[in-house]
Parts: structure tokens; sequence; C-alpha cells
């Protein structure tokens, strides 16, 4: 069996592409437009869901033939909101700053629907080892877009990519400007929109 | 007084849930296409944030924060890593209860928001608004006038992006920018108008 032909590999490209959860299925934007000012607070966030969703879509694959149909939401939501607990106190312990700049987005993890999702439609459906697949390949395909925005509002926002200045002091002393608009709530919208823009028109031909 | 007024303002113009701190957003753009049903969802919402933030206030305040269990006896207890997984329950719980109460005792209220209802549980905006209430520092009072005025806010925001979608009906949108894109970049002009309020302070 050729690879490309594997129900994971069709799983994986799937969630990176063809139906990102972000830019395809219009979930989950809550938390990427929020934590997207800076590079770093987007891996962290990026990171923190990819752990969640691939670790929730693996233990309700295991138990999905114990868990009673009228009841499988409410155990959904205990075994994504026990994760991201897990999420949140990782990093207060050992980020402390990186987790006061996320402020309440990691708790936000719990109702961002790509992990209810994911879930719901795959988990419940499929053996644990291809759901934990799933799941890392829908965080990545999330994370990917939160990079991409993140990486032109920190770049044009504020000429920084990690924290390092990257656009040097000259263009500034020659009349370059930071573009406030970036650092924003509006320059997060109006990004996210081009970037949909850009892959509905790569994806049509 | 004057900090309950300006609290107020400050969550449904400057602040505002959605517009400024992006919550809520998956409900939002799904249901703006048609009026009728966005001002339901936005006054049903205005409804349970009114009622689950007092009352995250006080499971927070009775049972989660350091110290807080000192009427039981255990001044030691520091339960705040719970309070997430107790916030959306209480969350589901609540809009369960309201459910029913509504199916009760106004059947023509409960036809209008009926179908809205269990769409809030999963609604950022909700469990965002009680943990900011937290990190916020409000007290009881504060954390009902915010309740509300996040809640006025919210369906302001989806009241007018519903407005604008049926106008954009008749515009000429280029094909890439078509549905999700153009509407994105609609609430980003939106944002962009209500950061004018920003100078405003009382």
């Amino acid at each position: 069996m050729k690879l490309t032909r594997t129900p994971s590999y069709k799983a994986i490209s799937g969630a990176l592409w063809d139906s990102n959860p972000i830019s395809k299925q219009i979930l989950g934007i809550c938390s990427a437009l929020a934590v997207t000012v800076q590079l770093k607070t987007a891996l962290v966030m990026s990171l923190a869901l990819i752990f969640v969703v691939a670790f929730s879509n693996l233990s309700i694959s295991v138990l999905r033939n114990q868990i009673p149909r009228n009841i499988r939401i409410i155990v959904e939501v205990a075994v994504i909101a026990t994760l991201v607990i897990l999420a949140d106190e990782f990093l207060k312990a050992f980020m402390y700053d990186v987790s006061k700049q996320l402020s309440v987005f990691v708790g936000l993890i719990i109702t961002n629907c790509i992990v209810m999702g994911r879930a719901e439609t795959f988990a419940m459906a499929n053996p644990p080892g291809r759901s934990f697949v799933d799941g890392i390949a829908n965080g990545i395909g999330y994370g990917s877009i939160l990079m991409g925005v993140a990486f032109f509002r920190e770049l044009l926002g504020s000429g920084k990519l990690f924290g390092f200045q990257v656009i040097p002091q000259s263009f500034y002393q020659s009349g370059y400007e930071n573009m406030g608009l970036m650092v924003l709530a509006p320059g997060a919208f109006i990004m996210i929109g081009l970037f949909v823009w850009l892959e509905h028109t790569l994806l049509k031909d | 007084m004057d900090s309950l007024v300006s609290i107020f303002l400050n969550s449904v113009f400057v602040g505002n849930i959605l517009l400024a701190y992006f919550l809520g957003m998956c409900s939002f753009l799904a249901v703006s296409k048609n009026l009728k049903t966005a001002a339901g969802l936005g006054l049903a919402v205005v409804f349970v944030l009114f009622i689950t933030t007092p009352v995250n206030w006080l499971i927070y305040h009775f049972l989660l924060a350091p110290g807080a269990l000192a009427w039981a006896g255990l001044p030691e207890a520091d339960l705040q890593f719970l309070k997430l997984i107790l916030f959306i329950a209480v969350i589901a719980g609540i809009v369960q209860i309201v459910e029913m109460v509504i199916d009760r005792y106004s059947q023509a209220l409960y036809n209008a928001l009926g179908v809205f209802l269990p769409l809030i549980t999963v609604n950022c905006a909700i469990l965002g608004a009680s943990l900011f209430m937290v990190e916020r520092r409000y007290t009881f009072g504060e954390s009902i006038v915010y309740g509300i005025g996040s809640g006025v806010g919210w369906a302001l925001a989806i009241i007018s992006m519903a407005a604008i979608q049926q106008k954009l009906r008749y515009a000429d949108v280029p094909e890439g920018l078509q549905g999700f894109g153009i509407s994105i970049i609609t609430t980003g002009l939106m944002a962009m108008a209500f950061m004018l309020f920003s100078g405003i302070t009382l």
C-alpha cells in the first residue's frame, strides 16, 4: 500500500490543507485572533492546543465503547477540561510570563470548537492510534494559521520576530514606521481575512 | 456608582467582548446571516451572562479562592485549579435550567430563544466573561454589571453584523473573498469603528 493511500495520511493531509480547521471550517477563531500579536504567545498557544486535542482524542477514543450516547457531551467536556487544566497549570509553573500574557485564553481552549469537534466527529468513531494522529494533525493545522498570522502581525506591527528586532534601525531613520493597526484587534481580523482569501485562491487551481 | 456605570459602558463599547477580545466568534459568524435569529441569540446571550457571571462569582469566592473555605474549617485550602472545570459545569447546568424554566413558564420566550440556548454552552464569551471577572477582581455588584454589559456588547455586535450581512448580499465581492473572508474583514472594520470609543472616559 502506498503511503498516500493510508487512512492516517488522509487524516493528516486533510487536517493540514483540504479542511484546515480555521480557514476552511471556521472553527476556533476566538483564540486564534487574540494570541497572535507575538510569535511567542502564538507558538505556546499552538503547543497547548496540540497537546489538548491529541490527548483528548486519544482518551475519548479509548473510552468510546464505554461512553453512553446520551451523556457523551458532558464526558467529552470533562476530559477536555481536565487536559486544559493540566496545560494551564504547567504553563503557570514553568513559563509564568507567557502564561500571564495568554491570560484567560488557555482556559478558553475548553470551549474551542476544534477540540470538541474532533472528539465528537473523529474520536468517537475511530481507533485510538488514528485518533491521536488526527488530533496532532488538526492541532498543527490550527497552529500553522496562528503562526502565519502572528508572523505578519509581529513583523509589521512592531518590526520584530520572536522578540528580536529584524527591521534595521536605518529603516526607521529614513522614515519607516511600524504599522500600529496590526497590534490592535482590527488588524487580526483583517489579517485572517486576507489569509483566507489567499488560501481560497490558491486552492482553486 | 460611577464605577458601575463606567464598567458597563466599558464592557459594551471599549472592551467589547467580541470585537476587542474575540470571544464568541464561532456562533457570531455562523448565526449572523439573518437579523431575526441574530437578535434572538443576542438576547439569549445577555440573559445567560446576566445569570452565570454572578453565580460563578459566588462559587469562586465561597469555594475556590485561596482561603475561601475558611467557613468550612479549611482556611488553607486553595482550589483555584478547579475553576475551569467548575465554571463550565455551572454554565452547562444553568443553561439547562434556564431552558427548562422558560419552557415551563413562558412559551413565547421559549419559542424565540429555545433553539439557541444549547448553543450557548459552548460560546466562549460566556466562559470568557467568568474568567475575566476573576482576573480583574470584580466585586459581586460589579460582576453583575459586567455580565450584563458584555452580553449587551455581544448582542450589539452580532445584530449590527447581521444587518450588514443582509446588505452585503447585493455587493460584488471578489471570488476568493466571498463568504467567510469578507465577513471577517467586515468584522475588522467594525472593530476599528468601536475603537473610536476608547477615548471616552467616565
